[in-house]
This record gives C-alpha cells, sequence and structure tokens, in this order.
C-alpha cells in the first residue's frame, strides 16, 4: 500500500501556498505509507538553466569545485540531505560526469528546468518538514508516502522516481514484469539505479517520450507493456497525468475546482484543499488517461 | 439527540459509544460532525438507530450494518455497506469502489454515482443507485437487485448468478454470463417498492428499465467455456 498526491494549480495566486497545502496532503496519506516519503515540486525556471537534485552527505563542499570544474557559473541550495544545483543548460553531462568522479557519494535523482526532487525514509510529516516543504512555490506538486512491497525501506526505494528531463513518477501498486522490462529498457540504454519496480515504469516513459511519444501516449502504451497493480501520477514540465490499471485495483479521488486539479489516493487527503467542499469529486476511470497541462 | 465532533473524539470513542448501545436505547438519532473522509465510521453497528454523517466519509462506512439507518451527507469511499445484512444506508452524495459488496440484506441507496464493482458478490441485499456504475459492477453477484437510473460500465454482472440487474441507461457491455431477460410482472413490482423505498420520482416508470441476469452456463464446469472462467 501506497498513498499518492498530487496538486494541479490553475489559479497562480495559490502559487506560493502549494507547498504548504501539499504537506498537509502528504500527512494525511501516513496510514497509507509510513516508511519513507517524497515529492517533486515544479517551481519556477531560470532562463537558460538547469536544475539538478542530488542526494548525500558534506553537501557544502560541492557547488565550489562543480563551479571551477565547469568552468561555469553554478549556484546550489542545501535543504537536508538534498542539494539543488543551478547550472547552465547543456552542462549537465559535464556535471553528472564531475559528479561521479569526484563525488560518488551523492546520486542524481532528478534534472530540469523546473523540477526539484526530494525524498527520506521517515514519516512523512517529519520529511515534509526536514525539506522545509511548506515554504514551497510552483504551479504544480506530486507527492508519495511509501508502504514497501517490492524492495527495502531506502531512500533509494522512495519516490518520486525521475528518468528524464523534468519527468517523475509516483506509483501505487506493484509491477510483476519489471524485471523483463527493465531488461529490455536497459538494451535501450535507459539507466537504472535501484531495484525498484517503480523505477520501471518511470524508465519505460522516459524512453517512449525520447521516442517522440506525448506524455498520454505513452501512458496509453504502458497498459499493453506493464503487466501489474498500479495508479501512476506522472509530473513534467507544464503538468500532470493519471493512469490507474485497467481494473482499477489502486485507489485514486480527484478534485477539480476553478483554482486547482487535486489528486489523492483517497478522499482525506484532500480535506486540506480550499473549496473542497463545494469540488467536482471524481474516480479517474480504469485505463483512461487524465492529463492536465499549462500552456 | 447526541451530536459528536469527531475531531473531538475520534473514531474509536464514536464507534464505541454506537456498539455500547441497547437494543431499546432513546438515543435514537445521532449526528456526527466533521467526519473528513475518515474509514470505518458507523461500522458493526447492530441497533434500530438513525446516524447521520455530515460530510464525506473513508472505507467501509457502515459496513456489517444491521437494523441502523447510516446517512452520508457526502461522498463515501470504498465499500460502503460492506456485508450490510439488514437496515438502510443512505449516500446522498457518490461512492466508491465496491459499494454494498457481498451484502446480505438491506437497502443502499447511492443518490449520486457509484464506482467500479459496485454490489460484487452481493448476496441479498438491494442497491439502488440513482446516477450510473462503474465497470466490473456485480461481478458474481449471488442475489438481492441492483436498480440503477444512469448507465452501467464495462462488463456489468461478470459470473453472475441469480440477483437481478434493473438497468435504465446505457449499459457498456455485459461480462460473462450475463444475459437481458425479460421484464416480469413480478419483476416490476419488486422494482416499483425498490424505486419507492428509494425515493425516487414516481414519474419513472419501471417500463423504462432493462432487466439482465445469469445465462445459468457457468454454474457448472463445461470445457466448451473454459475461455469465459
Amino acid at each position: 500500500m501506497c498513498g499518492i498526491v498530487g496538486l494541479f494549480l490553475k489559479d497562480r495566486e495559490l502559487e506560493p501556498s502549494i507547498g504548504a497545502l501539499l504537506s498537509q496532503m502528504l500527512g494525511m496519506m501516513t496510514d497509507r505509507g509510513p516508511d519513507s516519503a517524497g515529492f517533486a515540486v515544479y517551481g519556477e525556471a531560470e532562463a537558460g538553466r538547469l536544475k539538478l537534485t542530488v542526494r548525500g552527505q558534506n553537501l557544502d563542499s560541492v557547488a565550489v569545485p562543480l563551479a571551477a570544474a565547469l568552468g561555469q557559473p553554478v549556484t546550489a541550495k542545501a535543504r537536508d540531505t538534498h542539494l539543488v544545483l543551478s547550472l547552465p543548460e547543456g552542462q549537465e553531462g559535464a556535471a553528472r560526469q564531475w559528479l561521479a568522479q569526484a563525488r560518488p557519494d551523492l546520486s542524481v535523482i532528478g534534472v530540469g528546468r523546473r523540477i526539484e526532487l526530494y525524498k527520506e525514509v521517515g514519516r512523512p510529516t517529519d520529511v515534509s518538514e526536514r525539506f522545509g516543504l511548506a515554504a514551497m512555490s510552483g504551479t504544480h506538486a506530486i507527492g508519495h508516502t511509501r508502504m514497501a512491497t517490492e524492495s527495502a525501506v531506502t531512500t533509494d526505494g522512495a519516490h518520486p522516481f525521475s528518468t528524464g528531463l523534468d519527468q517523475c513518477l509516483v506509483h501505487n501498486g506493484s509491477l510483476s514484469n519489471h524485471r523483463s522490462v527493465r531488461r529490455r529498457l536497459e538494451r535501450e540504454g535507459i539507466d537504472f539505479t535501484t531495484d525498484n519496480d517503480s523505477e520501471v515504469a518511470a524508465g519505460y516513459l522516459s524512453w517512449k517520450l525520447r521516442q517522440g511519444a506525448s506524455l498520454a501516449e505513452a501512458l496509453k502504451a504502458s497498459l499493453d507493456d506493464l503487466d501489474g497493480f498500479f495508479t501512476f501520477v506522472v509530473g513534467a514540465e507544464t503538468g500532470f497525468a493519471v493512469l490507474r490499471d485497467p481494473i482499477a485495483c489502486k485507489p485514486a479521488v480527484m478534485a477539480e475546482t476553478d483554482r486547482y486539479v487535486a489528486f489523492g489516493s483517497e478522499y482525506r487527503a484532500l480535506t486540506p484543499l480550499p473549496g473542497i467542499e463545494t469540488a467536482r469529486i471524481f474516480e479517474p476511470e480504469p485505463a483512461h488517461v487524465y492529463a492536465w497541462e499549462r500552456a | 439527540m447526541p451530536s459528536v465532533d469527531l475531531k473531538q473524539i475520534g473514531r474509536r470513542a464514536l464507534n464505541g459509544q454506537l456498539h455500547a448501545l441497547g437494543p431499546d436505547t432513546n438515543q435514537t438519532l445521532w449526528r456526527i460532525e466533521n467526519p473528513e473522509g475518515q474509514h470505518a465510521l458507523a461500522c458493526g453497528l447492530n441497533v434500530p438507530i438513525t446516524v447521520e454523517i455530515a460530510g464525506h466519509v473513508g472505507y467501509y462506512c457502515a459496513g456489517m450494518n444491521q437494523q441502523a439507518v447510516v446517512v452520508v451527507d457526502g461522498n463515501a469511499g470504498v465499500g460502503v455497506a460492506e456485508n450490510m445484512m439488514s437496515g438502510k444506508v443512505h449516500v446522498k452524495g457518490d461512492a466508491s469502489q465496491a459499494a454494498g459488496a457481498t451484502a446480505h440484506g438491506g437497502l443502499l441507496v447511492i443518490d449520486g454515482d457509484a464506482s467500479a464493482r459496485c454490489g460484487i458478490s452481493m448476496k441479498g441485499v438491494n442497491i439502488v443507485v440513482k446516477g450510473s456504475i462503474g465497470p466490473m459492477s456485480a461481478f458474481m453477484a449471488q442475489s438481492g437487485a441492483l436498480v440503477v437510473l444512469g448507465d452501467a460500465g464495462e462488463a456489468l454482472g461478470d459470473s453472475i448468478y441469480e440477483a437481478r440487474l434493473y438497468i435504465r441507461g446505457q449499459v457498456r457491455s455485459l461480462g460473462s454470463d450475463c444475459v437481458e431477460k425479460e421484464l416480469h410482472d413480478d419483476q416490476k413490482e419488486e422494482l416499483r417498492a425498490l424505486l419507492d423505498a428509494a425515493g425516487v420520482d414516481p414519474t419513472v416508470r419501471v417500463e423504462e428499465f432493462r432487466v439482465y441476469g445469469s445465462g445459468r452456463k457457468l454454474y457448472h464446469f463445461n470445457v466448451d467455456h473454459a475461455s469465459d472462467y
């Protein structure tokens, strides 16, 4: 069992509150996932720059030598065990190479123009607090509370998983053919860093997107190629999408108002949202892709 | 009338108070405020009382209900009135998956829509849904009646036994061994009584419904039907 939450804002006035709302939603899903928690927030993009979210210890000594190695300006913001590095676009490869050589103890867990991604072992409210989620601002965000079933309780196994630029995925369920899909994707050049089945789903979508599919097309194709139980919420630079397996094994509730679209594994998760009492509440149908995007 | 603020006392205390009531209690009308989607509210009741819940509820609300009337003034989560034995459960909003699952008796009324697997394995309950129902509803339904004023999703009544499914709108598809049948007079009577009991507008005519039930081909293993099992 796991808990998923997602929030896509239509009303810009809510953007400064997205972290506060998401942290309350995550807290409501503690019963579904007390092991670990994680979230991705899509904040402001900086023109010509890319954000690299890195996880590990001794994060003070990363930005300066990285900037020196790249010969480019690098800024960094540390939050507990995570560091968001801002570097010029086009420097991702060089930065990854430097990190792999100079700081192999660190893992890059997310890259994009807007995505920042945080995850840790611990109760969801504690995880939110450690990273200061409540103060974060953005246009959309997704989060996950984990009760591990398919792999160990480690930070590596926590969601969201990101395997492509500004892409991330959270998953409630379990995939039964993830080993064979993983082997196929590895041959296609998709890298995996954990043994987790959900990372395979994220890698699958990245592979499809790389081939030119839209997010909705990639999700639709996953219905043929991924076997098992799943509710996915997928974040991309401009929005998010939702898909449930063909028998809707895992729960999902959505709410829409003039101000936002919200996703929760259970209605409880949506109760902190403003105007939820009068929102249009519905359950996404099985095997049907729902997507919201901002132009 | 006892009025309980769930925020103040919590779910266990509420259910404890309801379970402590005797059959001749004078506290026959309860009002529950601030349910906020919590699970297992008003479960396992076995006294003739009315419990009104002011808002949305989570999973398994009014599960195993006997005798009591439970009214949800909002939406209900997964498994509302699961395994109900008698009494009545009325959801004024929508119900999530598996509404009335395995229920043996009583009446479940849903004013809005019910999602997937409504009435799965129902064993004698009567269910009236004023909106539409989701896919795989009445899967392995054994007895009782499911009345739907709107549409039914895919695979209605898959592997059904002897329940009656009265659908007024479109059926997206029928499941294995679920077939349309002729609407007999005794069924019209049953349907009228259920519509009235659920407070459906009397101008809704029983002739607007189609009835579906078992083709009775899956009762015993037959190798010619192996792919349907």
